[in-house]
């Protein structure tokens, strides 16, 4: 018995021409698409870094990026996440440096930019860039007031040979505050709370040693643009 | 085929989706975006805009095309061209808000899996002439965007005490956070499903049925 087909066959040219057209058809969108964003998401980037930079450089008002180069600092051209900020007052001082930092939280990854101000050897502010974290809980950690207190002079002194922190910056149990170098945790947002000690102090203790020596050489604004 | 093309323009080609079609109230179509991003009125706007967007350009083309496409290949031409405008939506949130961008997360790809775009194009849009297409994904995406503001408003102001972020209750409400969690949306979804309900059965209850005894003579 002969079945008869239901449909005439559709050539498979006929089937390569439209999937090849409209594949074409949506690259180009995308493509014009990518090229006429790519300016404004910049843009967008710049703005909400610098915003955060302002509050974690209190009275900042010029700002300068550089990257860690063998032995000195070189400055960056392009964004990353290496990328460290100084920030300079009206007269050209520098007040402060700010960098990245992230940490595991609970829902997700944390990522911090914090100011760091050499004439104190304190963490000035933080600032939360991305986090995921539980609304009404752990999000409080970018605006809990209490929290965010932690952060107005959080001790970041480096030992006397100059390779470490003199104190690991750690979160301690809510109300069990004692040291400048400890961080009050919000009840009921610990994991959060821990999360943002740990960027901190994995990043300082990094950061803070390779750079000190090298914050001499950018202290004023005209030195450092030579 | 014998199936006769209706090719007129109603108000019906419009409201069914705002209403007796809502994807989310009567068809439970989409339901990951309809819980995860309602957590504020804003997230659920801009999330239900975006969809509109693709469902009204994919809606488009697809109506277009469908003469060319083969039968063969439909499904995997439709996905492209959703894909393609789920990723010009993506950059447009990007170039407009950051803040926007971060808070809705991977759900703007994910438009691309929703069933309610895909379902159009191949049920309605493929079938219809581009004007009709346009109109009915129009009011598609006009019932998904209500459906989640109904979704966002409700949490924002139980769980935050705010509505498109303008606090309204003061300082003294004290929030009732489980609603901007995920049980919250379970929660709103069914108390909003259960009201779509008893007002259907209302109309049917109150439009006029064949009077006389019932089957069992009482």
């Amino acid at each position: 018995m002969n079945i008869p087909a239901l449909q005439p066959r559709t050539p498979t040219a006929a089937m390569l021409a439209v999937l090849g057209g409209v594949a074409m058809l949506s690259g180009l969108l995308v493509v014009l698409a990518a090229q006429l964003t790519a300016p404004l998401i910049a843009e967008n980037q710049r703005h909400a870094i610098e915003r955060a930079l302002v509050r974690v450089i209190p009275g900042a008002v010029t700002f300068r990026r550089y990257r860690i180069v063998e032995g000195g600092l070189a400055p960056a051209r392009k964004e990353g996440d290496d990328t460290l900020y100084a920030g300079y007052d009206a007269q050209g001082r520098l007040l402060g440096i700010a960098a990245r930092a992230a940490a595991q939280g609970y829902a997700d990854m944390i990522y911090l930019l914090y100011g760091y101000d050499p004439r104190c050897q304190c963490i000035r502010g933080i600032q939360v860039l991305k986090m995921a974290e539980t609304p009404g809980l752990g999000d409080r950690i970018m605006k809990d007031h209490a929290f965010l207190k932690n952060f107005e002079s959080l001790d970041a002194r480096l030992d006397p040979s100059g390779e470490s922190l003199l104190n690991p910056i750690v979160t301690v149990k809510h109300g069990a505050k004692r040291n400048p170098w400890e961080i009050d945790a919000i009840s009921g947002a610990t994991i959060s709370s821990r999360a943002v000690g740990k960027a901190l102090n994995r990043s300082a203790r990094k950061l803070l040693p390779a750079i000190h020596p090298l914050l001499q050489r950018i202290r004023r604004l005209r030195e450092a643009q030579r | 085929m014998s199936r006769q093309r209706d090719d007129r323009l109603t108000w019906e080609t419009f409201s069914e989706g705002l209403w007796r079609e809502n994807p989310v109230f009567v068809m439970l179509l989409g339901m990951c975006p309809v819980l995860a991003v309602t957590n504020s009125a804003i997230n659920a706007l801009a999330m239900g805009l975006a969809t509109t967007f693709v469902l009204v350009a994919s809606g488009l083309l697809v109506s277009l095309l469908a003469r060319y496409i083969p039968r063969q290949v439909r499904i995997a031409t439709y996905i492209v061209i959703i894909a393609t405008f789920v990723t010009l939506i993506d950059y447009a949130i990007q170039a407009i808000s950051l803040d926007l961008y971060n808070a809705l997360g991977a759900f703007i790809q994910l438009i691309v899996v929703n069933c309610i775009i895909l379902g159009r194009a191949e049920a309605y849009a493929s079938r219809n002439r581009p004007l009709k297409a346009v109109v009915n994904a129009a009011g598609m995406g006009a019932g998904f965007t209500f459906a989640l503001l109904c979704l966002g408003g409700v949490r924002e102001l139980l769980g935050a005490g705010s509505l498109f972020g303008v606090n309204l209750f003061g300082p003294a409400f004290q929030p009732w956070v489980v609603m901007v969690l995920p049980p919250g949306g379970f929660l709103v979804l069914g108390a909003w499903l259960l009201l779509f309900d008893w007002l259907k059965q209302r109309s049917a209850e109150v439009a006029p049925s064949p009077r006389g005894e019932t089957a069992n003579g009482r």
